[in-house]
């Protein structure tokens, strides 16, 4: 097995799934002459030229409705966006456009289009360029969200993604592009919606996804020391859901507590915590709980930062507090 | 380098005030620069350099009553506006004595008594929002004139062209300032304007038009003089387009390799700050004056690290203050 960094298996994933298919091609900023703002995209231009991997003007609502229009003929675009944070200039076409092409039209149109950039909060870039929005995108039926959380579940959904025949939210974590993992050398996808225990426990369930998986999984292993298993559910995807995979576990630990980067209302830990208790709210032991960000923009101070994004200390504590 | 000669004393004492607040930014910037190399600024620093005689020629255009929008490259339209440095160089520091109290960093600095409103961290969406501002000063029946600053980068997004066409059809108090230093970020701007003259759009909009050179803060002042004066009688916004030149890359970590070294150089030969201080010394000022001064503003940017230095963080019971106005 190959050690990759997070954005190498990105990459690899896109060179190999645009070497077989010329209909693909990738389109953003800096995408090109600049190997990408977080360098996803690094050696891509010499490999397929111009012509497949174009850089844009800063004109986000424009390039998402090229990539949509031009999905509607049969291309299948890669549309970068430089952060989530500026997706929010091209909501319009990703909302109104892409999710409902296919069933305003009665099934005419297929959407195989796949937005992806990075996301989520930290880094001490304030109040516009800190915030993880999978919760947004979400809440649209029409497309499907993707959060991986380690190199070898990035290359995997990624191509998944890219083959779908619909529009697909693919937030990577802009914290996590040099983290490194083992990705297996051979080829291979992993299906949207199906989420994956990335540690097994027996007193309570983490449900998370992304960045926020290391938060989790750090408190497991300050718990550990103190006698408490810890049972962690990496969703990998959020729009399919893999249902099932937390109310297995959920029936195992009695427990459940959602972590995610965030913010908590209307957040998507909201939503599993509705599943839990109505599916499986005879196996609860404790209501289900959140830890998120706070409820509040981002402050630039460090300090402020630090207190507003969720942590390991925080996910351990509320554990504690349910265990009591 | 062609040098307009400062004719009498009081030109001369005026472009010694604009050199004065040019070296002010630079010198702000450059130890900034430095305090963000070893990790006491955080997130982005997108500096300024080189472009110091459009922000200062500018706003000198400008009475207090007007207002100034600015992106996420505001360091330099903020000192022009005369705001202290200490507290910008705290608000860098993420300290509570900050212009935004720590709140909002290099990119938001904002200043409501001095008509600042702020850096904006989204290329081009701060172009409505200063269309904005003039649509109230007009329904107010107040004098205000907005200037908007913004890169070539942003003459591309939708919101300038909703921003600008929204001006010209209410005919608002308004002037954008084009800064184009020619990439935005590693983009150079023939690979993103079809048309290179930005300053032509104005015509998609009925709207005035001019097209200056960046080196010469004099000039700068004079033109947007003009745009000023014009929204001021009503006569509606007016599209400048400066061309200017950043020295560095497109932020701290940027190490701008998409551009060569001649090219740099050459632009560097253009710098306003020595222009400005070429002219000083043919207006008659002596370089041992013009030593001293910039010894004085070095004093005075020591002065600002220090205090940002030594300000104390934001109390952490601010963390959810501010996220709704208070009640008065
Ligand atoms: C809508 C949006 N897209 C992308 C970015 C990332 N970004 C920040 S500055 C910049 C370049 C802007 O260039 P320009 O407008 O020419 O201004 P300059 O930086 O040259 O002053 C980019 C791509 C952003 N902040 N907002």
């Amino acid at each position: 097995m190959a050690v990759l960094t997070y954005r190498e298996a990105l990459n690899r994933a896109m060179v190999e799934e645009m070497e077989k298919d010329p209909m693909i091609y990738l389109m953003g900023e800096e995408v090109g002459h600049y190997q990408g703002a977080y360098k996803v995209s690094q050696g891509m231009l010499d490999k397929f030229g111009e012509e497949r991997v174009i850089d844009t003007p800063i004109s986000e609502n424009g390039f998402a409705g090229i990539g949509v229009g031009s999905a509607m003929v049969g291309l299948r675009p890669i549309i970068e966006f430089m952060t989530w944070n500026f997706s929010l200039v091209a909501i319009d076409q990703i909302i109104n456009s892409a999710a409902k092409m296919n069933y305003m039209s009665g099934g005419q149109f297929p959407m195989p289009i796949v937005f992806r950039g990075a996301g989520g909060a930290g880094g001490r870039l304030g109040a516009q360029h800190s915030q993880a929005f999978e919760s947004w995108y979400a809440h649209c039926p029409g497309l499907k969200v993707v959060c991986p959380a380690t190199p070898k579940d990035a290359y995997g959904l990624l191509k998944s993604s890219i083959r779908d025949n619909n529009p697909t939210i693919f937030i990577e974590s802009e914290v996590l592009y040099g983290s490194k993992g083992e990705v297996p050398e051979q080829e291979y996808t992993i299906p949207l919606g199906l989420g994956e225990i990335k540690r097994k426990g027996t007193d309570i369930t983490i449900v998370t996804w992304s960045r926020a998986l290391s938060f989790a999984e750090e408190a497991a292993i300050i718990l550990e020391k103190e006698g408490i298993s810890v049972e962690i559910v990496d969703l990998r995807s959020l729009r399919p859901l893999d249902e099932n995979l937390i109310y297995e576990s959920v029936k195992k630990t009695n427990r459940a507590i959602v972590v995610e980067e965030g913010w908590p209302v209307a957040g998507f830990g909201a939503q599993i915590s509705h599943l839990i208790q109505k599916n499986v709210f005879s196996y609860l032991d404790h209501p289900v709980e959140r830890v998120t960000q706070m409820d509040v923009p981002m402050s630039y101070a460090a300090n402020l930062e630090r207190m507003s994004l969720p942590n390991a200390n925080r996910v351990a504590d509320t554990i504690r507090e349910m265990l009591r | 380098m062609v040098s307009s000669i400062p004719k009498d004393s009081q030109s001369v004492s005026e472009l010694q005030e604009f050199y004065r607040q040019m070296v002010l930014i630079r010198k702000f910037e450059e130890a900034a620069a430095k305090a963000y190399s070893v990790g006491k600024i955080g997130g982005f620093l997108h500096l300024y350099i080189g472009q110091e005689a459009v922000g200062v020629g500018s706003i000198a255009a400008l009475t207090p009553h007007d207002y100034i929008v600015s992106t996420y490259r505001d360091h330099g339209h903020a000192l022009a506006r005369g705001l202290h440095p200490n507290p910008l160089m705290a608000e860098l520091f993420g300290k509570a004595t900050g212009i935004s109290k720590g709140n909002g960093g290099s990119m938001h600095f904002f200043d409501k008594n001095a008509h600042f409103m702020g850096g904006h961290g989204i290329v081009g969406g701060h172009i409505s929002l200063a269309a904005g501002i003039a649509f109230a000063s007009k329904y107010k029946k107040e004098d205000s004139v907005t200037i908007c600053f913004f890169g070539e980068g942003a003459a591309n997004i939708g919101s300038f062209h909703e921003g600008l066409n929204l001006a010209a059809i209410w005919k608002l108090p308004v002037v954008f300032i084009c800064e184009n230093n020619h990439y935005a970020m590693g983009t150079p701007e023939y690979r993103a304007l079809a048309v290179k003259d930005v300053s032509v759009r104005a015509y998609a909009y009925d709207m005035a038009r001019d097209h200056i050179e960046g080196d010469e803060v004099r000039k700068v002042r004079d033109h947007v003089k003009v745009a000023v004066d014009r929204a001021r009688r009503g006569e509606g916004p007016t599209l400048i387009e400066v061309s200017t030149y950043r020295f560095r890359g497109h932020s701290m970590s940027d190490p701008a390799k998409y551009r060569t070294k001649e090219e740099l150089d050459a632009y560097k030969k253009k710098d306003p700050l020595m222009r400005a201080r070429h002219e000083l010394e043919l207006g008659g000022i002596k370089p041992e004056v013009l030593d001293k001064l910039e010894i004085e503003i070095q004093t005075q940017i020591d002065e600002a690290y220090a205090f940002a230095e030594s300000s104390p963080e934001p109390p952490l019971s601010q963390l959810h203050k501010y996220v709704y106005a208070e009640d008065k």
